[in-house]
């Protein structure tokens, strides 16, 4: 464990700050590295929040709901976990490429980012919110219809206060994921500076300091969502 | 809660158009635009050598991966749940640590240590070893991105069965090697399966960490993810033919692990 995570990651930190911290702190808020976190990193945040929206939408479909195909609805949320990433991108291209039968153009702008990484994330919260919707006492939410609360103060006052922490810790992920996308974004970001292909692109041109610097960043990011995802975790279990 | 009829029908069709719109309607258009020339160009292009050694490359790399993850995935699931000893929390955080750290970061880090001018890369060089820019790499940066999906499964079934009847197999004579394959393994079969089935999808999809750490030649260090991305690149309608073709490869190989995820995850959840 520690010869394949933690020593790599380690020596990602020594050479971000091989050049002293004013080094790093010049590749960081240069141009390029500050455009690319603050696209990446506002990205993903919507990307969250669409994802917390529509996911616990598509969760409550998928089990309160019954319709002919639901367990084939069911089993093609997971599809962007078994679909290589680079393939999604791919199915993306073809879609709202320069040859889009739908007539959409999207390709190399910030809207193609956006839907690269909902597909990418869209399992995240559904799968979160699932089982606790399954678990959820209908009989607490048939009580509150009965003491006259509408359907709207019923959702709000019962059913999402039980659900908020399978959504944000999903969210969170998805946010996540988001913030260190490469696969699906690589062939259609075209111009759009994102963190992880500026990473790419720095290492590929041997600029090996600055790639370092951008990922400890970005490595900071995903640890504060690491341990922001544990403390939920535990609230939740509670 | 009684959702009205129309509620529960608008619902229930944004839900879907939202999927449908997401998920089905690009992954046809790929497959659409595979075959437009016909079945044999499609065949033609995941046909020539480089197709053939990037298919083998990725497959070769995810048989090396995943039994070594599995087989470190259960061993740590173990130690989380049935061990005592200091440091399990921290583990239990690290164990997460791929799932949340950018794949190119991964490539990066493996060239800090494993390349040429890295910590131990010069050591190996020396001793003939090349781990950069070669497979033995690729293999490394696969380890590490699917790392946590056994565990993730194996622990809470771990935690789910309890170990009253290992410790009942012991009393009865049986030594720590017999009770695991008599007594836990298969209590956890479903769990290690569907960890093993989604580290498999990710073996075979990953592209951020191993295009870091390959030199990109076709033939020799190409997976099946980065020939689509390398005929991407390409110019010309041949190209994106081609690319389209190695997608749809690609994707039918995942379709089969999506089926294999469906029929086994029902049985998974009922265990958790």
């Amino acid at each position: 464990m520690s010869v394949i995570v933690l020593i790599p990651l380690a020596a990602v930190l020594v050479n971000a700050t091989s050049q002293g911290l004013g080094g790093f702190w010049s590749s960081v808020t240069g141009g390029v590295a500050l455009t690319a976190l603050a696209v990446t990193l506002g990205a993903s945040l919507v990307v969250a929040a669409i994802g917390a929206m529509m996911g616990t939408l598509v969760a409550w479909v998928l089990v309160r709901d019954s319709f002919p195909g639901r367990r084939l609805v069911n089993a093609l949320i997971d599809l962007p976990f078994a679909l290589p990433t680079i393939v999604a991108g791919l199915t993306l291209i073809a879609l709202y490429g320069p040859r889009s039968p739908v007539g959409v153009h999207l390709v190399y702008t910030r809207a193609a980012v956006l839907v690269a990484l909902m597909f990418v994330t869209l399992p995240f919260v559904v799968r979160s919110v699932q089982p606790v919707l399954i678990e959820l006492d209908r009989e607490v939410e048939e009580a509150a219809a009965s003491l006259g609360a509408s359907n709207a103060t019923t959702f709000r006052r019962v059913v999402l206060p039980a659900l908020r922490p399978a959504i944000l810790s999903g969210a969170a992920l998805a946010f996540a994921r988001s913030v260190g996308e490469f696969g699906s974004l690589v062939l259609l970001a075209g111009k759009v500076q994102i963190a992880s292909i500026v990473i790419y692109a720095d290492i590929e041109s041997d600029a090996t300091q600055s790639a370092a610097s951008l990922s400890v960043v970005l490595l900071a990011v995903s640890l504060i969502v690491l341990f922001l995802l544990r403390r939920w975790g535990a609230s939740g279990a509670r | 809660m009684r959702v009205s009829r129309r509620a529960e029908l608008s619902l229930r069709a944004v839900a879907l158009l939202y999927l449908a719109v997401l998920l089905l309607l690009p992954l046809g258009v790929v497959f659409a635009r595979t075959f437009e020339h016909g079945f044999g160009t499609a065949w033609g292009w995941i046909t020539t050598p480089a197709a053939i050694s990037a298919f083998w490359l990725t497959v070769t790399i995810a048989a090396i991966a995943v039994p070594l993850n599995t087989i470190f995935g259960i061993g740590c699931a173990l130690v989380l749940v049935r061990g005592k000893g200091r440091g399990r929390r921290l583990l239990d955080t690290l164990i997460d640590l791929p799932f949340v750290v950018s794949p190119v970061i991964v490539g990066l880090a493996l060239v800090l240590v494993y390349g040429e001018t890295g910590w131990f890369g010069n050591w190996f060089l020396r001793h003939g070893i090349r781990i950069i820019y070669a497979p033995t790499g690729m293999v490394l940066a696969t380890l590490f991105v699917s790392l946590p999906f056994v565990v993730r499964e194996v622990a809470p079934v771990l935690m789910e069965v309890g170990d009253e009847q290992e410790q009942a197999a012991a009393t009865l004579g049986a030594s720590a090697w017999q009770t695991f394959w008599r007594v836990t393994l298969p209590a956890i079969r479903w769990g290690v399966a569907y960890g093993v089935v989604l580290t498999t999808a990710r073996a075979l999809g990953e592209i951020g960490a191993v295009a870091v750490v390959s030199s990109n030649v076709a033939g020799s260090t190409l997976t099946l993810p980065l020939l689509v991305y390398q005929r991407d690149s390409q110019i010309g309608p041949q190209a994106i033919t081609s690319a389209y073709a190695a997608g749809t490869e690609l994707a039918v190989m995942s379709l089969i692990v999506l089926l294999a995820m469906t029929v086994l995850a029902p049985k998974g959840a009922k265990t958790r």
